[in-house]
């Protein structure tokens, strides 16, 4: 019997002696080097985030209910979309899945005890506190308004607290970048014997892929906020037209950046799509190669593509062309995963759970915002379409639409991992589909009001966009509403939750060969690595309530029994 | 597929524990000091046409050959990369390629939008 | 009945097999790793990408610096008249001496010598300090000039310039240098005298890296000093930046075509305010984007250098406590890459930034 409850202990519920209760007092969090720890202490941070931008852009939105001005004044409604994309994508959307999901799961997944440099990513940790602190900085001093993306010559002539907010942002791109650079060693040096490159779980190459981008892309930041910097303190002349600077120049290296970084943000949310939906669809991922590869062409093309910010920036025309024709080139191996999404879920045995719900939620909604960045792309379209709401919608279809709704389900798939409870399945789907809705509602009309001309960043407008406007602001309080819910969902079954066993969905990947919540050395035993979307190498079993992995029989050494009874293959 | 499945203890194994030093590859003392001395020529060296050969526009090639020599002996034999890993040696060469994409694209534009800068200002 | 039974023993040999390979561990291998290889093979590519973020960040750098240089070739030879190649190629065959004897440390700590390698650490950062006070020499000049970045730029050729040689400027680079020097010196003498010999020998390197630092500001205050008097008596280094200035401008682009429509249009005011009083022609600017580019690149390079004696400091007191063995030589081996890569970037900043002609 004693076997039985060791059983339990190695992939049931792990009631005590799992990595929450491992040491006590809130100096064993801050110091902590276990990945896990440090994934939680992300998510405290990148949802306080998320909720602080979200409460700016309800703001945003009940303001521009009326074409006139209502209760903020044209400079505090400037500050208002400032801050909200900033702390978006510098400490919400960048970090988000990566940070919390990809720190938390990809040493289990690789069975590993660790990340490579534990001690790197605990420094990426606090430097992800300390440009969160630039932030609050920023918001308790003269704010910000220069757009998020501090575009000179405004950012080096305003008054606001640009330095402040560019100290930030560079700050965590430093934090991004040692992420990034510690799970590329980690999946390079750290996967068990049997893990080839080809069977690695699709998430890791989506990790993989973001921490490409992570290093080549986020030093080239680093260096135009400095410059940025120190171009306000000292007036050097090489962004500021006032002293012979070139303010294209700017844009160049910022979006030599930031056109990288909208991969940054969507390939783990591609990864987290990929990974969930063979699990809730039982069924081998269709074309893994293909989804695995394309990720890896995503991040190498998306180097290539940054003019298309410039289009109407007084770029050259040559360099427009070029831009825009591999602008289009991006869109083949985004599509190439879509594709094989689809046959997955084609004859799956789908379990349409929360996590799956957002799946599906994901492929609709990346799929408008993925082709609408077409039109965009294209240049003759693009002229009129730049700087109205038709951008404002076609990103928030990607990062919002894609990234946030991948996070979400992403959380609800490995939450009995993180925290060993069970949520409750009718809330979550409920709260999802409000998230759908509510999102669709804010961001549809959007296209339409750009394309009928409204502009980006206005604070008034004309009556004739009231109606998308009104719809859209509707829609964002649904969407607050339904993101609310759906984390309220999740910290209720932290705490009331039903106990999980150690992998409750039936996954192949490692991480649930570990009881729920798993122990501070993530396993208390050897790992059996099979191929990762190979169903049939894990069995339910009663004892644990919840799947248990298949041993190979040809590990099984010295058999004591004489004819061991094949276990299903 | 489950017959594939191995454990990760055969790793474990396979590195084994204690008989480590098969990784460093001390260079030989030759190396370093031939490496010096190369360095230090080419140093000289491209002072003095610097200072002394009238290049026009091929100065800035000319230096910037030489220094790109003087780079790839301090990367191969000071660095190692001649007995490195191939993989190390990608990672690095491929800052390179992506330093030059950001140069090649944003230097193209530039050339392209000299002239209407200069018409701009004309005006 | 008979399958649970063998499911069961199977799972207790996975534990079991999990507990043998455990205290196979070496002191010095991180519990999350197998091997010492494992774990060396992760810390050099870790370094590796480490490197390749410097390249990138560094690369920003160098954008802007062909940028302009390709827009304004004429600012660009001008300026080459202000800065000093002796002293330039001086500090480069510094740093190649210091990368030869960061390879040969290197070197020896895979062989296990640490003596060989702390001495040959201590030598790297003297050399690095060197550098760092010739580059104090040649700044301190420049800000004494008034040849400063952007907009603060205030360099008039048709001055006469009798600057002291030991600048203000000098001696507020070298107050901290000189605080470092005594408190690691007195460090290294209470220490050795109490018989603590590890930090006391630490601290004792650490004072003559310091040391390094003000033979470095000695050799540069010489070389200026034997250039100041040709100056002043042939006057053939000013007047040939006199003729260059004054050729090149009438179509220096911000003399004439770009910058003062911009100003008039931006900072009409500021930009008339600077103008020295009584002076008929405003001051040109243009060579001050020159010297940001300048400052930025040799300034970030500068910290990168200060960073690097940091580093090296830590391999340092390592290698006097004799840590390395052939199979546990990691740290060296990437401190020594980040610090050639610092190196690298120097051999493409000194024919960028003083061999222009
Ligand atoms: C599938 C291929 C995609 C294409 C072809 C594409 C194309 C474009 C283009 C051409 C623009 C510039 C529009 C303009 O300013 O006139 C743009 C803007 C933007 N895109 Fe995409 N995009 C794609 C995917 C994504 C993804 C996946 C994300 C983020 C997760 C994203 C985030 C953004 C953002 C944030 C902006 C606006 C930046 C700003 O001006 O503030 N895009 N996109
Ligand atoms: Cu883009």
């Amino acid at each position: 019997m004693a076997t039985v409850t060791q059983k339990q202990q190695l992939f049931g519920h792990a009631p005590t002696n799992h990595y929450l209760d491992a040491s006590r007092g809130v100096m064993s969090w801050i110091f902590t080097l276990d990945h896990k720890r440090i994934a939680i202490m992300y998510m405290y941070g990148v949802i306080l985030s998320l909720f602080l931008a979200g409460i700016f852009a309800l703001v945003l939105r009940l303001e521009l209910y009326t074409p006139g001005p209502w209760f903020l004044t044209s400079a505090q409604y400037n500050q208002m979309f400032t801050l909200h994309g900033a702390v978006m994508v510098f400490l919400f959307i960048i970090p988000s899945i990566p940070a919390i999901i990809g720190n938390f799961v990809l040493p289990m997944m690789l069975g590993a005890k660790d990340v490579a440099f534990p001690r790197l990513n605990l420094a990426s940790l606090w430097l992800y506190w300390a440009g969160g602190f630039f932030f609050i900085v920023v918001l308790a001093t003269s704010g910000l308004d220069t757009g998020w993306t501090f575009y000179t010559p405004y950012s080096t002539t305003t008054s606001t607290n640009v330095i402040a907010a560019t100290l930030g942002a560079f700050i965590l791109g430093f934090s991004s970048i040692f992420t990034g650079l510690n799970f590329i060693v980690t999946i390079n040096t750290m996967r068990p014997k049997g893990m080839t490159w080809f069977r690695m779980p699709l998430l890791l190459w989506g990790l993989y892929s973001t921490s490409i981008i992570q290093v080549l892309a986020t030093p080239v930041l680093g260096i135009t906020l400095l410059l940025l910097i120190v171009e306000r303190l000292l007036k050097l002349g090489i962004f500021d037209p006032a002293y012979g600077g070139d303010p294209l120049l700017y844009q160049h290296f910022f979006w030599f950046y930031s056109h990288p970084a909208v991969y940054i943000m969507i390939l783990p949310a591609m990864g987290v799509i990929s990974e969930m939906l063979g699990v809730h669809c039982r069924k081998e991922v269709f074309g893994y190669k293909f989804i695995a590869l394309s990720s890896v062409a995503i991040a190498l093309l998306g180097f290539l593509v940054w003019g298309h910010h410039m289009f109407t920036s007084g770029q050259s025309e040559m360099a427009s062309l070029v831009f825009s024709a591999i602008t289009f080139s991006v869109a083949v191996p985004s599509a190439i995963k879509v594709f094989n999404w689809l046959c997955t879920m084609y004859r799956g045995d789908i379990n349409l759970s929360t996590p799956m719900m957002y799946i599906m939620s994901f492929i609709f909604l990346f799929g408008i915002g993925g082709l609408t960045g077409l039109w965009l792309g294209a240049l003759s379209t693009d002229i009129p379409l730049h700087d109205t709401y038709f951008v404002v919608a076609h990103f928030h279809y990607v990062m919002v639409g894609g990234t946030m709704t991948s996070l979400l389900g992403g959380l609800f798939h490995w939450w009995p991992k993180m925290s060993g409870r069970m949520y409750n399945e009718p809330l979550g789907k409920l709260f999802c589909l409000l998230v759908f809705i509510g999102f669709n509602l804010t961001f549809f009309p959007q296209f339409i009001m750009g394309s009928l001309g409204m502009p980006r960043r206005y604070h008034e407008y004309q009556a004739v966009y009231q109606i998308y406007h009104q719809l859209s602001t509707i829609g964002a309080f649904t969407l607050g509403i339904g993101i609310f819910g759906a984390v309220m969902t999740l910290v209720y079954a932290w705490f009331f939750g039903r106990k999980a066993s150690g992998n409750p969905w039936g996954a192949a990947t490692l991480e649930w060969q570990s009881s729920s919540p798993p122990s501070f050395h993530n396993f208390e035993h050897r790992v059996i690595v099979s191929a990762p979307y190979d169903f049939s190498s894990v069995v339910y079993d009663e004892s644990v309530d919840g799947y248990v992995p298949v041993v190979p029989k040809r590990e099984a050494a010295p058999a004591p029994q004489p004819t061991p009874a094949p276990v299903s293959n | 597929m489950a017959q594939h499945a191995t454990t990760t203890h055969a790793a474990s194994d396979d590195h084994g524990h204690g008989h480590g030093e098969h990784f460093a590859h001390p260079a030989p003392v030759w190396v370093l000091l031939g490496t010096f001395g190369a360095l230090i020529f080419l140093t000289i060296l491209t002072v003095f046409i610097a200072d002394n050969v009238e290049l026009g526009s091929f100065e800035l090639l000319v230096s910037m050959g030489i220094a790109t020599v003087k780079a790839v002996l301090v990367g191969a034999f000071f660095m190692h990369m001649f007995w490195d890993k191939g993989f190390n040696v990608l990672v690095f060469l491929s800052s390179l390629l992506f330093f030059a994409l950001f140069i090649g694209f944003a230097l193209m534009d530039s050339y392209e939008t000299l002239p209407n800068v200069s018409d701009y200002y004309k005006r | 009945m008979a399958t649970t039974n063998v499911v069961r023993d199977e799972y207790s040999e996975l534990v079991d097999l999990e507990h043998s390979h455990d205290h196979e561990h070496g002191q010095f291998i991180a519990h999350h790793f197998h091997s010492a290889e494992q774990q060396f093979d992760s810390g050099k590519l870790g370094i590796w990408l480490f490197l390749v973020t410097e390249v990138l960040f560094f690369g920003g750098l160098f954008v802007a610096y062909i940028i302009y240089r390709y827009n304004r070739p004429d600012v660009f030879i001008d300026a080459h008249h202000h800065l000093d190649t002796l002293l330039g190629g001086l500090n480069t065959i510094v740093l190649l001496f210091s990368s030869l004897t960061m390879a040969w440390g290197v070197r020896a700590a895979q062989l296990g010598d640490n003596r060989t390698t702390a001495i040959s650490v201590l030598a790297t950062m003297v050399c690095a300090a060197l550098f760092l006070g010739v580059k104090a020499v040649e700044y301190s000049h420049k800000w004494d000039l008034g040849l400063l970045p952007g907009n603060l730029f205030s360099y008039d050729p048709l001055a006469k310039h009798d600057h002291a040689l030991i600048s203000n400027y000098l001696v507020m680079l070298c107050v901290p240098f000189g605080v470092l020097l005594l408190g690691f010196l007195l460090g290294a003498i209470l220490n050795l005298n109490t018989g603590k010999k590890l930090i006391g020998q630490f601290y004792g390197g650490m004072a003559i890296t310091m040391l390094g630092y003000f033979a470095g500001v000695g050799v540069g205050v010489l070389w200026m000093a034997t250039m100041t008097p040709k100056h002043d008596s042939h006057d053939d280094h000013h007047a040939a930046v006199v003729v260059a200035a004054d050729a090149v401008r009438p179509v220096v682009f911000s003399a004439d075509d770009a910058a003062p429509k911009v100003e008039t249009a931006v900072v009409d005011g500021a930009a008339a305010a600077e103008a020295p009083a009584g002076s008929t022609a405003p001051l040109d600017k243009s060579l001050g984007v020159f010297f940001s580019i300048y400052y930025c690149m040799t300034g970030l390079h500068a910290v990168h250098i200060i960073a690097g004696i940091a580093a090296l400091a830590w391999i340092f007191y390592r290698s006097l406590a004799a840590q390395w063995r052939p199979d546990y030589f990691g740290p060296v081996d990437f401190v020594g890459l980040y610090w050639h890569l610092v190196d690298l970037i120097w051999i493409y900043l000194f024919p960028l930034m003083y061999l222009i002609r």
